[in-house]
């Protein structure tokens, strides 16, 4: 049941790099991560590549295959065509720092930037009441495995490096989006949002939920509601007035 | 050469090494009690095994069965662990759970709710009630979300992909530490009166592990070189149900709470084989009929079911079903929770493994069996600490999590291992902060010759002769060995043999040779994780060479009973020799296991 497969990856570092071809032993059942695994094994000893889990839940290894922002470990070699030979390159949004091994410290920087949660003053300590319905909306942004695949597809800050400053990318509006739907989170971060952290950078091409290997659905459920309740409170005096609302309260 | 090499320096009051929940926990405890900290991970912060755990949090809330307490949670470790537990930190952990698991609330943690909008709980083996906090079966990404937002929040210097290879002393103390960087190779040294280990597991030594590249037992190899003792390294828990097919997954876990959810084994037969297997100590509270089995996910008046034994128990099981000829195609039992609840019902209880099946091996688990096996999981021995402190034997060297050892015993059950975390995290935090706070002008000094001695010898694989040996072809042999001899079921031959495999795999690791450079090579990372695996290995095979019956994780084919005698014993070891070219060579100790109280012990006599 094993077969040779042709890997195509970009071998490198910051100041430049080619493909190297390497041919391997593939068995039914494996995934892309398997077979970089089994050239770095027998052929190529010191190829650069991060993973964890090998199980789609730590979001490390993250890579373009065949030019699609994926998951290594997540993707099987039964979608690819018998003969059909495997590319693999870095994340292009990133810095490499060795062959699939990207600087991703943009995204740390980003996370550093986040007003922590802060409870109201109804609730102020845990344990919280909070219903189920209502923790929802937040816990479908928390399934967030950081593998930045979002980040690296999105084409405000793909090959332009001149926006990177100002806009802090899908995951981070899904974290902004998850905050201000926490049904007990006080703190307003909208016009933070909007004015240091990008949001109108966005329009809402859609391409970060196609490659998020959680099935979040960033720009839907995170990304518009955001836009609109911005909108909201900078427009709109009656919202503003009636203040937002977070879920119904106990 | 490290001669040459201008070594980066910082200087801290504690450094925490790992990135995990006790990790991360301990490094809040020791920032908010005012110490400079440093938290160390080998990967990318928030990528820790952690993320891997599913279940959930055990902690008596009372949530649901408001019959449930400390005390309960209490006997249930105690007897899942088969008495050979801690006592004092088995009772610090039930009490304490409750309040470590609101406070990751306060810090943004979203939990599933029960009707009333409290934290809901869920039924796992071996606990009396349903008690698990959890988010779906994602509940270890929560916890260390929370945590590494807490921890960047309050502005802890995380240092990401730097890799511990020493710990540094000054006399009998801890001074600090040497570490490299992933991305460069370049060494980063560490002053600092107080560190806390927190590098959680050692499966990567077997073939058929749940656990991932990190588990290598780093802080009991750092321990051990550093003078500190390990416990009871015997006990290695085999969670029963890890995938077995593909191969590429192998190994992969599949979470309790599959079985926790309605979830039953059964074998080739279609039998549903746990009821073969209640071990006397747990019949009076274990249902023998299915019937009253099904009742129990209801009404918790009846006993539970067999499938949610403790886990050293189904395992032992489900590898006796399988030897026998009852296994299924590719080696496992079939665990089935298709026939006995909704599609619905399993996609939102179960999000991840429903996607973990699909996705990896075509199997919709809402239609059909899965197909599982026992798989390496989790340490139960470790660094011996003292219970309050989480302190080991040398002054400044704390350990918590799956790194240290007694909170356990012979078994751990499952969902103790996350509220582990934060106990004994936030307590090692706590007090290393304290230790180093207490020491004033008189601190441990770095010794310049141990850095650079250090630092040599993790250069050594670039520098090798003639005979050399690949890390990758050495820790296959090393993952072999282990899982053939010194696995589920051992005897003292296959111990033996593997010991001796063991001391020429050290030998042939001493030529280990690497290609490449220092920048980001995954060969070298390989070659000096492999010092550890095999140090580890030396470890595990040793102690359960010396525990002569069997209790918990621990099975022997030539003692197949648990014995009065060695349910008093803890099993101690201590590294006494490392040095040039000789062998290393493990003193092994007996010592008396501490006796709980009257009161905390007439917990234990009442069986139901
Ligand atoms: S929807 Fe917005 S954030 Fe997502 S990829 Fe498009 S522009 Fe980027
Ligand atoms: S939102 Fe999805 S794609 Fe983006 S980082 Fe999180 S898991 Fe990855
Ligand atoms: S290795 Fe964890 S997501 Fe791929």
């Amino acid at each position: 049941m094993s077969y040779d497969l042709t890997l195509r990856i970009w071998r490198g570092d910051a100041n430049g790099g080619d493909f190297r071809e390497y041919v391997v032993q593939a068995e039914e059942g494996q995934v892309v991560l398997d077979v970089v695994h089994r050239a770095q094994a027998t052929v190529a000893n010191d190829l650069a590549v991060r993973w964890n889990c090998k199980a789609g839940k730590c979001g490390s290894c993250s890579a373009e295959v065949n030019g699609y922002p994926r998951l290594m470990c997540m993707t099987r070699l039964s979608i690819f065509q018998p003969g059909e030979t495997i590319t693999i390159t870095p994340l292009r949004t990133f810095p490499v720092i060795r062959d699939l091994v990207t600087d991703v410290s943009f995204n740390y920087e980003r996370a550093r930037q986040v007003p922590a949660f802060t409870p109201t003053a109804e609730q102020p300590r845990a344990p919280f009441t909070m219903f189920q319905p209502d923790v929802e909306r937040s816990q479908e942004f928390r399934k967030c495995i950081e593998c930045w695949l979002c980040q690296d597809t999105c084409h405000v800050i793909r090959d332009h490096e001149e926006n990177k400053p100002a806009f802090a990318g899908p995951r981070f509006f899904i974290r902004y989006a998850e905050l201000d739907m926490h049904p007990n989170d006080s703190l307003d971060r909208k016009k933070f949002v909007q004015d240091e952290q990008g949001l109108g950078y966005c329009n809402i091409t859609k391409c970060c939920t196609d490659v998020c290997p959680e099935h979040i659905k960033i720009t839907d459920n995170a990304i518009i509601p955001m836009k609109e309740r911005v909108v909201d409170t900078k427009y709109d005096p009656i919202v503003r007035f009636l203040g937002r609302r977070k879920g119904t309260k106990a | 050469m490290p001669a040459e090499e201008t070594f980066e320096h910082h200087d801290y009051d504690v450094v925490v090494i790992g990135a995990g929940g006790a990790g991360l926990r301990a490094a809040v405890a020791a920032h908010e009690s005012g110490a400079r900290t440093a938290l160390i991970c080998r990967s990318l912060l928030g990528k820790a095994h952690t993320v891997m755990a599913e279940g959930g949090i055990a902690a008596a809330l009372g949530n649901l069965w408001p019959e449930d307490n400390w005390q309960v949670h209490f006997r249930d470790t105690m007897r899942g662990g088969k008495l050979l537990n801690h006592w004092r930190m088995a009772e610090l952990h039930a009490k304490e759970a409750p309040e470590r698991v609101y406070e990751l609330e306060q810090w943004g943690a979203l939990f599933d709710r029960t009707p009333a909008g409290k934290i809901s709980q869920r039924d796992f083996g071996g606990h009396r009630y349903a008690r698990l906090a959890h988010v779906g079966d994602r509940t270890g990404l929560e916890m260390i979300r929370a945590l590494q937002q807490r921890a960047v929040s309050s502005g802890i210097d995380v240092f990401m992909e730097l890799t511990v290879t020493d710990l540094l002393k000054d006399g009998d103390r801890v001074a600090g530490a040497l570490a490299y960087w992933r991305e460069s190779g370049r060494f980063v040294v560490f002053q600092a009166p107080a560190v806390v280990l927190a590098t959680g597991g050692i499966g990567k030594s077997w073939k058929v592990t749940s656990n991932s590249w990190e588990c290598t037992g780093d802080g009991h190899a750092l321990a051990l070189r550093a003078g500190a003792t390990l416990l009871n390294m015997e006990f290695v828990q085999f969670h029963p149900t890890g995938m077995v097919w593909p191969l590429s997954v192998r190994g992969l876990l599949v979470t309790e709470s599959v079985r926790g959810d309605g979830g039953v084994l059964r074998n080739s037969e279609n039998k549903r084989f746990m009821f073969d297997y209640i071990p006397e100590f747990f019949k009076a509270e274990t249902a023998d009929n299915i019937e009253e089995a099904d009742r129990w996910y209801e009404d918790k008046h009846n006993r539970r079911p067999p499938e949610l034994l403790p886990r050293d128990e189904v395992a032992r099981a489900i590898n006796a079903e399988i030897k026998a000829g009852r296994g299924s195609p590719h080696g496992g039992v079939f665990l089935d929770i298709a026939s006995r609840r909704t599609p619905e019902f399993i996609q939102r209880r179960l999000p991840s493994m429903y996607h973990q099946f699909k996705e990896l091996a075509d199997v919709d688990i809402t239609k059909e069996p899965m197909e599982i096996g026992p798989t390496c999981h989790y340490a139960m021995g470790g660094v011996e600490v003292d219970p309050d402190t989480q302190a080991s034997l040398v002054p400044g060297l704390y350990a918590a999590g799956e790194v240290a050892g007694g909170m356990h015993g012979a078994n751990r059950l499952g969902g103790n291992s996350l509220s582990d975390l934060i106990v004994f995290g936030k307590r090692a935090g706590e007090y290393a902060a304290a230790y180093a706070k207490g020491l004033g002008a008189q601190r441990p000094r770095v010794n310049a010759a141990d850095v650079s001695r250090a630092a040599e010898d993790a250069l050594a694989p670039f520098g090798a002769g003639t005979a050399q040996e690949n890390p990758y072809a050495l820790h296959q042999e090393l993952q072999e060995t282990m899982q053939d001899l010194v696995g589920i079921i051992r005897e003292e031959g296959e111990m033996r043999q593997a010991l001796e495999k063991i001391a020429s795999l050290q030998q042939r690791a001493r030529n280990l040779s690497v290609e490449g450079n220092r920048s980001f090579n995954p060969g070298w990372h390989l070659a000096l994780d492999l010092r550890n695996m095999l140090l580890v290995s030396q470890s595990v095979a040793t102690a359960a060479l010396e525990r002569q019956e069997s209790r918990g994780g621990h099975t022997r084919n030539d003692y197949p009973t648990t014995d009065p005698f060695w349910g008093k014993q803890n099993v101690v070891l201590a590294l006494t020799g490392e040095a040039g070219q000789g062998p290393t060579t493990l003193a092994v100790k007996r010592q008396a296991l501490p006796e709980p109280p009257p009161e905390l012990a007439a917990l234990l006599e009442d069986a139901h």
